[in-house]
């Protein structure tokens, strides 16, 4: 394929076509270009809310997310799913389990949370009450 | 301070939540001026990554102000304009160590084979994202870097993922003089990675999508051939016959687990989730590279594992190569190829909309309406921001 082409049309061909020049070449670079460390190891973030950690790491890491810690039926079953490993499938299969359930927690939160949803809820959930009375009435 | 929260798939909400607060030394907190919308956000939006969590907050492309700083932060000020790499890092790990930023060992308690973003998953660490009013970012001192006063604020906010991840992607191809690359996505990361497949030689680069809007794209912006798989019969086949029956050179996957063209990958991948996502692009990408040729895989999958002609792969003595860009070590670099006007990322960009307007800003991307590339959000309380015309200047002889 290295046979002539010409490359007028495509503006700074060819500019960066030694390796050299490419910044993550080779991969793996030691000792890395970063300015600013000014530490060690870093120090231990505080845990301030529930955090599951992967049982191929001895705990948490120095830092972490703290956003929708677990919580409900979804966070128990997250808490199991965190007793396998990662290269275990049930792992992952209860996991995606978890987000559906927790999609059901968070309809009901914003039903109990809006006004406007809560007497839409109120209103389907009556609705259906009447029209199963009245079917019992019409069998018997 | 609004922010946009999960609620299940296909269903963002711009909903006000509590602010973030400062929780470890080395943290600060960064008052959001621009946001992107990624591609791979439709992965999460989707439902399709494990342990997202409803409520937590999305995006992991971002520039902000420095409103806040820890005990510990030194280089940081109140008042400094920041880009911030999507990759949460911590600098000192034995990743870190090796300029694997992508991979850090001390940023993620929920995951080995994953390292710390914002915004994406627990499984990325559970750190809130940046589509929102304010965001938290670890090890200020390292990750964000300051916005050079010559480099427009759109351009900043592409170089937190787009530019690396697309740069990088045509890196791990190896790419040499002449070669034949075919890019296999035509999305912001595989319109970029075709343009920087150019800097770094190719001798032709092809696009492979479905998306005419998108084809045509490519064919202004990066200045590539185009293949829409839907009128050919076989790609592979296909890019054998573009390239006298050999395969191409370097093939990169841009797509990752929601890619369409096979029936049986999307129905067990995305539909009934017995894999990790569609791996079609990867399939082709596979059987599309010539023997001893390069795949370079910057598409995101799923944790599990995906059906893939792993087989011809070892038969045909491929190098695959894989990554999430290690942003930081690419700025230097990316930035002066800015600054002297090689790369163009703002104009990738075709929807500049109000962080109120998410859900719809997702439903057009997810739905690739009304001609979307990409989408910059812009949070209600972003401010000013001077947005200078950067000026074409000679690229310096040492980037690093």
């Amino acid at each position: 394929m290295n046979q002539a082409i010409d490359h007028s049309h495509i503006p700074d061909w060819g500019v960066d076509l030694d390796p050299a020049k490419r910044p993550a070449v080779p991969m793996e670079r030691t000792p890395p270009r970063l300015e600013g460390v000014h530490w060690d190891r870093p120090a231990q973030q505080p845990q301030t809310v529930e955090v599951l950690h992967s049982i191929e790491r001895p705990g948490l890491t120095p830092v972490f997310g703290t956003s929708a810690p677990p919580r409900g039926l979804s966070g128990w079953i997250r808490r199991r799913a965190f007793r396998h490993s990662e290269s275990d499938l049930r792992h992952w299969m209860l996991l995606l389990m978890a987000d559906r359930v927790n999609v059901g927690e968070g309809l009901l939160d914003d039903v109990r949370r809006s006004p406007r949803a809560r007497t839409a809820a109120f209103g389907v959930a009556g609705a259906a009450l009447a029209l199963w009375l009245l079917r019992r009435r019409q069998r018997t | 301070m609004l922010a946009t929260t999960y609620r299940r798939p296909y269903r963002v909400r711009a909903a006000q939540v509590p602010e973030p607060v400062i929780e470890h030394p080395d943290d600060t907190i960064v008052r959001v001026t621009r946001a992107c919308i990624c591609g791979s956000d439709l992965h999460l939006y989707h439902g399709l990554v494990p342990d997202t969590r409803v409520g937590s907050i999305f995006g992991h492309e971002f520039t902000g102000i420095v409103e806040e700083v820890g005990n510990n932060v030194r280089n940081l000020k109140v008042g400094d304009h920041v880009l911030v790499p999507f990759n949460v890092f911590c600098g000192t790990c034995a990743s870190c160590s090796r300029e694997l930023y992508g991979n850090c060992e001390n940023v993620n308690p929920e995951a080995t084979a994953v390292g710390g973003a914002y915004g994406y998953s627990h499984t990325a660490g559970g750190y809130n994202g940046g589509q929102a009013e304010y965001v938290r970012v670890p090890f200020a001192d390292i990750g964000p870097t300051v916005i050079p006063s010559d480099i427009h604020i759109e351009d900043a906010v592409l170089l937190t993922d787009v530019v690396p991840t697309g740069y990088q992607a045509a890196e791990m191809g190896d790419i040499h003089e002449n070669d034949t690359v075919v890019v296999f996505g035509a999305g912001p990361i595989g319109l970029m990675a075709a343009r920087c497949a150019w800097l770094m030689g190719a001798g032709r680069v092809i696009v492979v999508d479905q998306v005419d809007y998108r084809l045509d794209f490519a064919r202004r912006f990066a200045q590539a051939e185009t293949v829409d798989f839907r009128e050919v019969e076989d790609i592979a086949l296909h890019i054998k016959k573009m390239t006298d029956w050999q395969g191409a050179d370097v093939c990169i996957d841009a797509v990752g687990c929601e890619a369409d063209g096979n029936f049986m990958q999307t129905l067990t991948g995305v539909k009934m989730k017995l894999q990790a996502g569609a791996a079609t692009a990867l399939h082709w990408a596979i059987n599309s590279t010539r023997r001893g040729g390069n795949v370079s895989i910057v598409g995101v999958y799923g944790p599990t594992f995906n059906a893939v002609p792993i087989g011809s792969a070892m038969n045909k003595g491929l190098t695959l190569r894989m990554n999430q860009a290690s942003v930081k070590r690419h700025l230097p670099h990316l930035i002066e190829h800015i600054r002297a006007g090689r790369l163009k990322p703002r104009e990738l960009i075709t929807h500049r909309v109000p962080l109120e307007e998410v859900d719809e800003a997702y439903h057009r991307f997810s739905a690739k309406q009304d001609g979307c590339i990409k989408t910059v959000l812009i949070p209600p309380h972003a401010g000013r921001i001077d947005t200078p015309t950067p000026v074409a200047k000679p690229a310096s002889a040492q980037l690093h």
